[in-house]
């Protein structure tokens, strides 16, 4: 099945671009995604520990079964409103 | 009532949204793009947001406070994009029948906002940048 995957922030200026497609297995979960992004993108891995993945806006755990189609988003660290 | 801009943001606009007549008090939060960060001299930041998502828990937000607050309105915005050093980056506004729920709610949007909401902050200082939040 064909992923769009959203990057933002820190993960975009890591892979160098703020939209990846990938293909995966069908069944795939989150967990899979993470490690084959590190496959195809060395530069992500050993920091993806505090990462957290939105499926279609809304945050999934690790175990969450994708599907074709998801529109699947790297959530970096929240600094959003962090202010005085 | 809930707003993600590249444009400057102004409390009086958020203030005009909740202002009713069942209402007695308005509390406003401002946050301003500060000249130090941790010793470092910032130059400038620069807001990123995940929009869509960002903008809908936003709105959980405003939902939240008011299952909390019985009877408070809300109103958010939160601009993106390059900010200067003494420009407005988040604007909260709440109202309610009386000042201690004002209070109690717009704090709770200013804490909720940065544990949920996906909008990153990259500070650019004298020398150097990094994005907040984020800790290899």
């Amino acid at each position: 099945m064909k992923l769009k995957i959203s990057v933002f922030a820190i993960y975009r200026e890591m892979v160098g671009k703020n939209e990846i497609e990938l293909e995966l297995d069908k069944g795939a979960a989150v967990a899979d995604l993470v490690r084959e992004l590190e496959n195809v993108y060395p530069r992500l891995s050993g920091h993806m520990d505090s990462l957290m993945v939105a499926v279609n806006a809304v945050y999934v755990e690790p175990h969450y079964e994708l599907k074709d189609g998801d529109e699947v988003a790297l959530i970096p660290p929240i600094s959003g409103g962090h202010h005085g | 009532m809930v707003e993600i801009t590249e444009d400057p943001i102004v409390a009086e606009s958020l203030v005009r949204q909740v202002k009713a007549h069942r209402h007695g008090a308005i509390v406003t939060f401002t946050g301003v793009v500060r000249e130090e960060s941790e010793g470092r001299r910032v130059l400038h930041l620069e807001y990123e947001a995940y929009k869509e998502m960002a903008t809908q828990k936003l709105e959980e937000i405003v939902a939240e406070a008011q299952s909390r607050w019985l009877g408070i309105d809300m109103a958010l915005a939160h601009r993106v994009g390059r900010l200067s050093v003494g420009e407005t980056s988040l604007i909260i506004a709440v109202a309610a029948p009386h000042r201690a729920e004002a209070f109690a709610a717009c704090q709770y949007a200013v804490d909720r906002l940065k544990e949920v909401v996906p909008i990153w902050k990259k500070e650019v200082w004298e020398g150097g940048e990094g994005w907040i939040g984020y800790h290899p």
